[in-house]
């Protein structure tokens, strides 16, 4: 045989050391070429150096393609930097945010804020003073009743979606996608006319958490359909076909099978309420004091509690809004990260 | 067919019909299908509940205005001591104007961001580079909206005001860059910077989706028929996912306008229709909600229900449009 | 091996520049078919192939000579297909994929550093298994969809369109519905529309993975038929599972196999040979139907 020795493998596609020391270059040129225009012609600003680089370097790059491949290459050199520039685009806020977030809210950040309400402080009081003890509990209270009211409905819709292909499949489907689109004023207002009004007329965090129930079942219904449609038709057959009811199935194999899915779809869930404002503004009265019963008198929240620092305009209770936002930040983010780590393990074995 | 398994001896009925194939379902069987039914339709009850009661709620104000309602863009009330409504002129027509201007400057400006983002994901980013990119993206979709609302209040507000003037300095001979008077702070142009990159996760998400769902055999023949990757990219990848994309819009157009806080922080709201996108004056319905709520009388309180029910119409057009443009284009064949 | 006299490669030795081809298109029309300048074909040296760690394809050395037809068989999974998209280059495309070894086209070597794969791939054209007109395209424009592509320049786009659509053998079926799409064809059609498509652009060698498993066996004449009336004028590499299809179609027939290992050429020899006297065990085994 002709296979004595086996040369190493190769990746002659890859860029050389040429090619990307040619790249730095360009890159480097472009830098040059931004700080001297920026420099002498009357444009100033960060603004100004993020777009003139931005020319310069889709410029450069693509008149050297064009020198050494052609017009076509040309335009992909070109392009290949637009789309680049689009996600740096992209991540800019993303980072900006972050930073002030961590930054602006960390001189906010004490352990009295963890032990303290703020009833026997106002939001311009020096930040040594009250805490975020009411909102934190409020929040983790709205939530929780959010989840109870949402998750039934939510998985019982996915089940309607994925077990029971019915005549109104697709209008239901149709349907919950328009209620994800429900703007949260919307649902607050809802809440407002048909069961504070009439009904509970007062302020508690039972009608905020009611909101909020109509803005977190569509996320669940969607995300826990997508995970029921992963679960193969063998498993529900195999079901059927030992004697199961549809019932029985459904119970004993389907959902079992699918729990991790759904427990990231109720996460994704909370994510996406945990830090929703109109609705609690509108229903919640927003309270200072830690109130343990959420169905009697207004509730804290994070957001309103960010809300009403901000609003109040002094330094002191800026930085209060801005630790509140760190607060919810992480919160929101300890949420995402589960669902995703979750998620990625999708339907358990 | 059913004739084959007839018994030869038996003469075949002439008006031979299929058998029935179902069975009864049993007991526990037609109880679960009845609760999992019944929580399919709650979107229904509760899509139409909200119809109901914001029509309830806000009708005397509607049949009082009529038309004027969302034509006029006055937004007045007196009462008396008592508390009794003197005279009231309620128009929605500025906040209207208003939210479909930012909304649709926000589109604008995230549409191509998201495009060439969808894009570099999925044929520019190495693996590892994508997987990061991802993660963040789908994140910032969950970041809460008045995160959104302080960040664009206090941080990029000095920068988008001083792009304002840029645009009105050099481009201020086009009418909606004009403005009547030198003041940038707070304008819809702003309001809708901050939209933009709040639907940016939205249109990149559902883009990049689409985009993914091109047909392998079709992106090999484009690249052996000696095509760069932006050749690729026209020949093959636009023409596929062009209306996911303008879906993926609508959805992010819907979400633009109806959002609430983060308006709110950044935009000066007007009772005037206002075109000039960099003139710090501006309407939006949920924001004059917010804005009217905490000191409204019980009447002016069912003029804010009825702005509810046509931001709730609103929104659930463009989301139904968008809905049936993603299902058409989206994910299957063409 | 070559044909082709030595003051003929001195002049398609250069790789085809796009200002260039537009000279070349309008030439070639007046010229008889057997007689158009095809370069010295393509030589394979040495070509290993791996999927991350996998070595799927184990030296392969062959020469595919200027207008010959050479067919690839053996079982699935041997590296057939891995090799053929080694030599236009469409096999860098899948993640974690390295090779080692050169692909000489005219001599040169298209791994090497520097070249443009894109305009490699113009020279080496592909048909793939499955037929892939752009739907968005109508038949006119998927067959002049690889100048569009690469930004070539042509002279008359319609002598061109017909031109490629007749030697494809789709002329006079879609004659009269130019501005059809594309997926409105049979499967037959549709797959003599990608051979038109790659020929537009003037390729020296065409690379065929399986162009008639998908199809019926009517489409399947058709497609031969059309290879046979091409190799007049180019290099063509065919993988085919079908040895009726290898026998009547080739002039050369590779045999590949992996024996639990990397694919390996077992032998290469004229088709006949290959069919009535194999040198090697193992290729009279399969071309008898007795394995594989």
């Amino acid at each position: 045989m002709t296979t004595s020795v086996i040369p190493a493998p190769t990746r002659p596609w890859v860029a050389s050391t040429k090619d990307r020391l040619f790249d730095i270059g360009i890159f480097a040129l472009a830098l040059v070429v931004d700080l001297l225009l920026v420099a002498v012609t009357p444009m100033k600003g960060k603004l100004a150096y993020v777009f003139v680089f931005a020319i310069a370097y889709v410029t450069l790059s693509a008149l050297r393609q064009f020198i050494v491949r052609g017009s076509a290459s040309a335009k992909d050199a070109f392009v290949s930097s637009l789309v680049a520039f689009g996600a740096f685009v992209t991540l800019l806020p993303i980072l900006s945010i972050f930073v002030t977030v961590i930054e602006k809210g960390s001189k906010g950040i004490h352990l009295g804020l963890f032990t303290h309400d703020m009833s026997m402080a106002t939001p311009t009081d020096p930040l040594s003073n009250g805490g975020l003890l009411h909102a934190i509990t409020g929040t983790l209270t709205l939530v929780a009743l959010a989840l109870i009211m949402s998750v039934p409905i939510g998985i019982l819709t996915a089940l309607y979606l994925t077990e029971i292909q019915g005549r109104f499949t697709r209008p239901i489907r149709f349907l919950v996608q328009a209620m994800s689109g429900v703007p949260s004023i919307v649902a607050g207002l809802f809440i407002l006319s048909a069961v504070l009004y009439p009904i509970a007329k007062n302020y508690s965090g039972f009608m905020g958490s009611l909101a909020l129930t109509i803005l977190m079942i569509p996320t669940i219904a969607r995300t826990s359909e997508e995970v029921l449609r992963l679960i193969p038709n063998d498993l529900r057959e195999a079901g059927t076909a030992l004697g199961g009811t549809q019932w029985r199935t459904v119970a004993m194999i389907v959902l079992p099978a699918a729990r991790s899915g759904l427990v990231t779809a109720m996460i994704l869930g909370v994510a996406r309420i945990a830090g929703e404002t109109a609705p609690i503004l509108l229903l919640t009265g927003g309270g200072d004091k830690v109130n343990g019963n959420a169905f009697n008198g207004p509730i804290g929240s994070l957001p309103y509690y960010i809300w009403k620092s901000f609003n109040a305009g002094s330094p002191e209770s800026i930085t209060r809004a801005w630790a509140g936002l760190l607060v919810l930040l992480i919160l929101v983010l300890v949420f995402f990260t589960i669902a995703r780590f979750l998620g990625s393990r999708k339907v358990a074995k | 067919m059913s004739q084959t398994f007839v018994e030869p001896s038996a003469p075949a009925p002439a008006d031979a019909v299929p058998r029935d194939l179902t069975t009864k379902p049993r007991f526990s069987d037609r109880v679960f299908r009845g609760v999992v039914t019944t929580g399919g339709l709650s979107s229904l009850a509760i899509l139409g509940l909200i119809t109901i009661f914001l029509g309830y709620r806000g009708f005397e104000v509607l049949r009082q205005e009529g038309f004027n309602f969302i034509t006029s863009s006055t937004w007045a009330i007196t009462t008396d001591d008592a508390g009794n409504v003197v005279e009231s002129h309620f128009g929605l027509a500025a906040m209207l104007v208003g939210t479909i201007l930012c909304s649709i400057i926000a589109v604008v400006i995230a549409v191509p961001i998201s495009v060439f983002t969808a894009l570099f994901l999925n044929f520019y980013a190495p693996v590892w580079l994508k997987k990061i990119l991802v993660s963040v993206i789908d994140m910032m979709a969950a970041f809460p909206s008045i995160l959104f609302g302080i960040w664009g209040f206090l941080v990029l507000m000095p920068s988008a005001e001083y792009w304002g003037k840029l645009l009105n300095h050099y481009l201020g001979f086009i009418p909606i860059f004009h403005v009547p008077a030198s003041y940038f702070t707070r304008s819809p142009f702003i309001a809708g910077i901050v939209l933009a990159i709040m639907i940016i996760p939205i249109i990149t998400s559902v883009s990049r989706e689409v985009f993914s769902q091109t047909p392998l055999d079709r992106i090999q023949a484009a690249y052996a028929l000696g095509a760069t990757r932006w050749g690729m990219i026209q020949a093959v990848v636009i023409p596929y996912g062009r209306g996911g994309v303008v879906g993926g819009a609508m959805l992010g157009l819907g979400r633009a306008m109806g959002e609430t806080v983060a308006v709110y922080t950044v935009l000066n709201i007007v009772y005037q229709v206002n075109w000039h996108v960099l003139f710090g004056a501006g309407g939006n319905i949920a924001s004059l909600i917010i804005l009217k709520f905490g000191d409204a009388s019980p009447y002016e309180i069912k003029a804010l229900m009825a702005a509810g029910l046509i931001l709730f119409l609103l929104t659930l057009m463009v989301n139904a449009g968008a809905d049936l443009i993603v299902k058409r284009f989206g994910g299957n064949k063409r | 091996m070559t044909d082709s006299t030595e003051s003929e490669n001195e002049k398609m030795d250069t790789t085809i520049k796009p200002s260039s081809l537009g000279d070349v298109a309008s030439s070639v029309t007046r010229r008889a078919p057997g007689t158009m300048a095809m370069g010295r074909g393509l030589e394979a040296r040495g070509i290993h192939a791996w999927f991350g760690k996998n070595h799927v394809l184990s030296d392969i050395t062959l020469d595919f000579a200027a207008g010959t037809v050479t067919a690839l068989i053996g079982p699935s999974g041997c590296g057939k297909s891995t090799f053929i998209r080694t030599m236009n280059r469409m096999h860098e495309f899948i993640p974690g994929t390295a090779m080692a070894g050169e692909v000489l086209l005219d001599g040169r070597d298209v791994y090497a550093q520097g070249v443009d794969v894109t305009k490699i791939r113009l020279q080496i054209g592909m048909v793939f298994q499955k037929p892939n007109p752009f739907p968005s395209m109508t038949i006119g424009q998927n067959v002049l969809s690889g100048l569009k592509l690469a930004q070539l320049k042509v002279a008359n786009k319609d002598d061109l369109m017909e031109e490629c659509l007749e030697r494809a053998g789709l002329w006079n079926e879609v004659k009269d519905r130019l501005n059809a799409h594309g997926g409105s064809l049979s499967g037959g059609q549709q797959q003599r529309l990608c051979i038109a498509r790659a020929l537009a652009v003037r390729p020296q060698v065409l690379l065929m993975d399986e162009p008639c498993s998908a199809l019926d066996p009517g489409s399947t004449l058709r497609i031969e038929e059309t290879i046979r009336h091409l190799s007049d004028s180019m290099t063509i590499i065919i993988v085919t599972h079908n040895m009726q299809q290898a026998a009547r179609v080739s002039d050369y027939t590779a045999f590949f196999l992996s024996d639990n290992g990397p694919g390996q050429m077992i032998e290469c020899a004229p088709t006949s040979e290959i069919f009535s006297r194999p040198r090697d065990k193992r290729t009279e085994n399969y071309v008898t139907g007795r394995f594989g």
